[in-house]
């Protein structure tokens, strides 16, 4: 019952903050004016923010930018021994620091390290929660220059990426990260710069408690759906994720943006309802997701569940079950990524369900901007087999889906699946899957599921196997590299091509795509493709698993 | 008033019933030697989802060699029966168009050009610009314009029509075809055609479909599909050390035909990537295309392009020329109306009277109206002694009759009102009120008494206003273009139910609204066959020419119709839509079949390393063998059943994109859910049967 008033609860805010959110997003991407801070800013990168770009030059934009932030946060992590605030921590190793460049860069926060004992203060601040802001604005903007494709009229504009990177930083990501600290420290978190303390138990053992900016931390990284912890245990830790409303607080940051980015979507094409059928399909899928997951968890299958009575194994007991699936499958859906609980612990069923959320493309809603993008490439393609059916060239918001549009949208829909798949097929080939922990159909889970994570950018592990050996960093930093920029470029490209067509008017004759059918359709093509793709995979594992 | 002067239109008769696509069994027979000559991968190589199929097939022949099993051979043999199905599919589309082809091909004999300057030539080497004479009983040599004569023109070989046709100099009679055979009189033609580029033998590259290529929509599929095929390939090939990995673990968990410590074994991986690339529509793509314009051929429509006929199906408006398209090409009398208290019935039995002779369908509306209203009996002109009837001239404008005294005449207001030196406001006001209403007013006299007047106007063929209304539920606004003023054209585009109209419309007004539509997006349609409809119809998306045009506009046009019946556009345009539906509809069955052919593959690949698996066999299929060979033959078999659709087309009835996108997706996605379930069981039954599976 509380479980069910947990969820309820994050749906009717969510709900309650997609308009006045979304046309706030909305104004933002769309103004004119610049603020005074971001002339300065504007002036001291020599960036015309009156400037409109075409998809190459935005896309060479995103691309210096990401490659610089990569090259400096290596760097940083490198020298990182030498620096202020470094608790007296060592450099870390380079792939170590290569994976962890690439998968902050990415937004997919995959840890390869654990961070209260690899990091250092000022590394954390400067290095990591910088690209905690950086790539979820990145996402944004990238979704924003799609939907300005959608929306241009023939003269193959997507906007200026400096313009939309400060602006989603200053005035969407900051002053919410700013309230959300406040809170979660009122709430318990940790916030200062302290190395920690060293204190004596009760018992007489020697503890020591460690200190630190969290609650900002934390802040960025559910609000970006970033998901790298200060913690090694993530949000499991109690001064990452304290008490139940601080799981219910942090959930709802994880979504907020991306399922608010729909309205944003139906204001720049000028129609709402678009927007509420691309936030109908998010939703459909998300409540299915986390109704499976908590249903799978709550009902526990498997020896020891049924033993003791309830799958209790590697959740927190402040949270309970229904709460901690909740979360897994809320920061799976989205691109977070971080845990209060250990996926790996989960029943076959309820642990496979996080694996399918990224299997979807992470869509529902996905990361910042990368959900949104990600959902309107399946929308696409399901207008141009819907438009089909209905006996016209099909076409998109009066944009025709033709040859290139369909090549586009056909190898963003391949890049994913051939990381995923080629990864996990390599790591068994090449024997890098062996450990002693690591047998049977969830030693193949595992694997599975973190080049899944690894390709979506999730970031979140199944745990099991050492992935800190040069083989698992490098496999694993290609697989987030190239599963976060390749897309991204398609995108960009298909922005551009939609961006220079005239757009056709809308007739009887013209496909809805607002109305529940269409939703439906998309809900379907998402799941059977990724079904079609993946359940051979997914048979020798967690299905194998769960049928034993 | 030249109408009542016009001959009228000899009524066309429907081009024999169109043969939908209904299959010949035969036709399947005979196709099938093009069938297997179509296995070479030089010709498959077009059609990237069959040349994986045909790849596979070649290693597993090579697996059954080295390794012979029952299963391994029957599979072997289903796996290339796969491929010859799809070729089979291709072969009958383009077996119907051949044999149009050589009917075409006996038309163009051996003729020879009898050159004006003297000189005669074989006509395979007339070039543009050469003049021709053609006399009666003669064959004309190669495509071009009358400059001189009239004659009359028998162009059966073309369009299956018998009746000849008139092809005079000047004017927009003037095109004719080689291969055509002049019945009368002597024509001297300028031939406009390129050696080699006649229209017959444009005809017949295009229903041989020579050198078809693809069209956009076709080209786009055609990249999802490689994207399937390619997605697929990947999650069967990384398959291979995952299966290793579990077998490796379950080490006492016994070898089956299925998988063995190498992993799945080679016969098997290449079965589930057949069942799983969407080999249905891969199979038929190129046969539905063919299958397409093959159904414009058999409605007497020549499409230039695949292009042309996809365009069709995008159209969102279209241009109708209003008469002999909307309206009847004549007018018709509606209404007699008196004057000066004349008794009405005085006045149609002079009207009937003045018109018995009148052979013009004007004339005889006047006669079948007085019969409808006053049952005033038709009189053979004959019957009346003393009756001498006064043909209709330029000069008088009038026509009528003399019954002794009595005479009778009828014709233009101002030339009838002179002839009965009478002139009445009453009467000006009627004719000034006809006019202004779009209709035609004919005035009756009889010696110097205006008697009334007789209210001719445009009729709206019958079926036009409905068939408005299902274009406008299709999306598309119809536009009526006529040379009318614009109250009458008013009048008449609102009992039409067109949604626009454009009067007094000049050729630079309709080039001038097609560039209009297109600045706001739109894809336009017309018909034309001037000289002057050239330009319009260059611009349009799909321009159609009628054949009995000149030949400038059946080079501007897009597509030609032999019938030359403008109402043909509203079925180019439904077939255009359908080759989209149908094309649509089977990439939807061919990815739902997918689901079930999982839930009998996986089990039976891996349920002897997890015997939990089993569960999902929900088919309870008789063994791992049974089960992908019964997934295997039905994928095999599905491509046969649907040719008849493929060529037939799925069924259209005009209606909103929700409407028909709900429907599509019940039957084709729903039922593309379902059949494979039903028909792996099925066949299962059969194949378990043969020993050693």
């Amino acid at each position: 019952m509380a479980g069910w008033l947990f969820v309820i609860s994050l749906v009717v805010a969510l709900v309650a903050v997609y308009r006045p959110f979304g046309d706030y997003m909305y104004r933002v991407v769309s103004g004119t004016r610049d603020a005074r801070v971001e002339r300065g800013i504007y002036r001291l990168v020599g960036v015309d923010s009156k400037a409109q770009q075409t998809w190459g030059v935005y896309a060479r934009s995103v691309l210096a930018f990401s490659a610089v932030s990569i090259l400096f946060l290596y760097l940083f992590l490198r020298v990182q021994n030498r620096l202020w605030l470094s608790l007296g921590m060592p450099q870390m190793n380079t792939h170590v620091s290569w994976n962890t460049a690439v998968s902050f860069v990415t937004n997919t926060n995959w840890q390869a390290y654990a961070g209260e004992s690899a990091l250092g203060h000022l590394v954390q601040m400067a290095g990591l929660a910088v690209q905690n802001f950086a790539s979820a604005s990145v996402g944004i903007a990238v979704a924003v220059a799609l939907i300005r494709g959608f929306a241009a009229r023939s003269n193959g504009q997507l906007g200026n990426f400096w313009v939309d990177l400060t602006r989603v930083t200053l005035r969407i990501l900051l002053p919410i990260c700013v309230v959300a600290t406040l809170v979660f420290m009122i709430a318990g978190m940790v916030q200062n710069l302290s190395g920690g303390t060293d204190v004596t138990t009760l018992t007489g053992a020697a503890q020591h408690i460690t200190g630190g900016p969290v609650a900002s931390q934390e802040a960025i990284k559910e609000l970006g759906t970033n998901g790298g912890g200060f913690y090694n245990v993530n949000a499991a830790h109690p001064f990452e994720n304290p008490t139940t409303w601080t799981n219910w607080l942090e959930i709802f940051l994880l979504l907020l943006i991306p399922f608010s980015l729909p309205r944003v979507f139906g204001r720049m094409v000028g129609q709402n309802r678009q927007g509420y059928a691309i936030v109908a399909v998010m939703a459909v899928l998300a409540i299915a997701s986390i109704a499976l997951t908590v249903g799978f968890e709550v009902h526990g299958g498997g020896t020891v569940p049924q033993a003791v009575g309830s799958a209790m194994e590697g959740k927190e007991v402040r949270f309970g079950i229904p709460n901690s699936a909740t979360y897994a499958a809320a920061t799976t859906l989205t691109s977070t990524g971080a845990v209060d609980s250990f996926h790996d612990s989960y029943t076959p069923f309820g642990g496979m369900m996080p694996i399918v959320n990224m299997m979807l493309g992470e869509v529902a809603p996905g990361g910042t901007g990368s959900g949104l993008y990600g959902l309107l490439i399946l929308a696409t393609i399901t207008v141009f087999v819907a438009g089909l059916m209905v006996g016209r060239t099909p076409e998109y918001l009066g944009k025709k889906i033709g040859a290139r549009e369909m090549k586009l949208a056909s190898l963003y829909f391949l890049v994913t699946p051939a990381l995923v798949l080629i990864g996990t097929a390599a790591a068994f080939a090449t024997g890098n899957n062996a450990t002693a922990l690591n047998v049977g159909p969830h030693g193949l889970s595992e694997v599975l599921y973190a080049f899944t994570s690894a390709a979506n950018n999730n970031g979140s592990a199944f745990g099991g196997i050492t992935v800190n050996t040069p083989w698992w960093d490098t496999a694993l930093g290609l697989a987030m590299l190239l599963g976060r920029f390749l897309p991204l470029v398609l995108v960009l490209a298909l922005a551009g091509s939609l961006a220079r067509q005239k757009a056709t008017p809308e007739s009887e004759g013209t496909l809805p795509t607002h109305q529940p059918l269409f939703v439906g359709m998309v809900v379907g093509v998402t799941v059977v493709l990724v079904a079609l793709t993946f359940l051979p995979a997914l048979a020798l594992g967690p299905i194998a698993e769960g049928l034993s | 008033m030249t109408l009542l002067a016009e001959k009228p239109p000899t009524q066309k008769a429907k081009p024999a019933s169109v043969r939908g696509g209904l299959l010949d069994p035969q036709q399947l027979w005979r196709s099938l030697p093009d069938a297997v000559r179509k296995l070479d991968p030089r010709t498959l190589w077009h059609n990237p989802v069959m040349l994986i199929v045909e790849v596979g097939a070649v290693f597993t022949t090579v697996l059954s060699i080295t390794d012979p099993s029952v299963l391994a051979w029957t599979i072997t043999v289903w796996l290339w029966l796969t491929v010859v199905f799809a070729n089979l599919a291709e072969a009958v589309a383009e077996g119907r168009g051949k044999a149009q082809a050589s009917a075409l091909r006996a038309a163009k004999q051996d003729t020879m050009a009898q050159l004006r300057d003297g000189g005669l030539i074989p006509a395979t080497e007339l070039k543009q610009g050469d003049v021709v004479v053609v006399v009666a009983g003669e064959i004309i040599p190669g495509d071009g314009d009358v400059i001189e004569g009239i004659a009359s023109v028998d162009e059966s070989a073309i369009t299956g029509e018998s009746a000849p046709v008139i092809r005079e100099s000047g004017g927009d009679r003037s095109a004719v075809t080689g291969g055509t055979k002049v019945l009368s009189d002597r024509i001297v033609v300028k031939i406009t055609q390129k050696p080699g580029e006649s229209f017959v033998d444009r005809m017949i590259a295009l229903v041989e479909g020579a050198n078809r290529q693809k069209t956009p929509n076709e080209i786009a599929l055609n990249i999802l599909l490689a994207a399937l095929t390619l997605v697929f390939l990947l999650s069967v090939v990384t398959l291979q050390p995952l299966a290793i990995f579990s077998k490796a673990w379950q080490a006492a968990a016994p070898d089956t035909a299925a998988i063995d410590a190498h992993g799945v074994t080679g016969i098997v991986l290449v079965s589930l990537i057949v069942c799983l690339i969407p080999t249905t529509i891969g199979a038929l793509l190129s046969a539905i295309g063919i299958a397409g314009m093959d159904r414009l051929v058999q409605r007497n429509v020549l499409a230039m392009s695949g292009r042309a006929v996809e365009a069709a199906g995008d159209v969102n408006t279209l241009l109708l020329d209003k008469t002999g398209t909307i309206t009847l090409g004549n007018r018709q009398a509606a209404e007699f109306v008196p004057v000066n208290g004349v008794d009405p019935r005085e006045l149609a039995v002079a009207a009937q009277l003045s018109s018995l002779a009148d052979e013009t369908p004007e004339g005889r509306s006047i006669v079948v109206l007085a019969k409808n209203e006053f049952g005033l009996r038709e009189q053979e002109p004959g019957f009346m002694t003393g009756a001498t009837f006064v043909p209709f001239t330029a000069q008088t404008r009038m026509s009528g009759v003399d019954l002794g005294d009595r005479q009778i005449r009828k014709g233009a207001a101002a030339a009838v009102m002179r002839w009965a030196k009478s002139s009445s406001e009453e009467v000006g006001e009627i004719v000034d009120g006809i006019s202004a209403s779009g209709g035609t007013p004919l005035v009756v006299a009889e010696n110097d008494r205006v008697l009334g007047v007789i209210h001719l106007k445009d009729v709206v063929k019958e079926g036009m206003r409905a068939r408005f209304d299902e274009m406008r539920k299709m999306g598309i606004r119809t536009v009526m273009i006529t040379g009318d003023n614009p109250r009458t054209a008013k009048a008449i585009a609102d009992e039409a139910g067109v949604d626009d109209f454009l009067a007094e419309a000049t050729p630079e007004d309709k080039l001038a609204y097609i560039r209009k539509e297109q600045e706001g997006g739109r894809l336009v349609a017309m018909t034309g066959d001037g000289t002057n409809d050239a330009p319009a119809l260059a611009q349009a998306d799909v321009g159609v020419a009628m054949n009995t045009g000149t030949s400038a506009a059946k080079e501007a046009g897009n597509m030609v119709d032999l019938d030359s019946d403008p109402t043909k556009l509203i079925e180019i345009v439904e077939i255009g839509k359908q080759l989209l539906i149908t094309r649509g509809a089977l990439t939807t069955f061919s990815i739902t079949n997918d689901i079930a052919k999982y839930f009998a593959i996986i089990p039976a690949m891996f349920a002897a390393v997890y015997p939990g698996l089993d569960t999902l066999n929900v088919m309870r299929l008789h063994s791992p063998g049974s089960a992908i060979l019964s997934a295997v033959i039905f994928n095999a078999l599905v491509i046969v059943a649907l040719i008849p659709l493929a060529l037939r087309g799925v069924r259209y009835t005009p209606s909103s994109a929700s409407a028909l996108l709900r429907r599509n997706l019940w039957i084709y996605g729903l039922g593309g859910v379902i059949a494979p379930f039903l028909g792996i069981k099925l066949i299962d039954l059969l194949v378990q049967f043969i020993p050693g599976i």
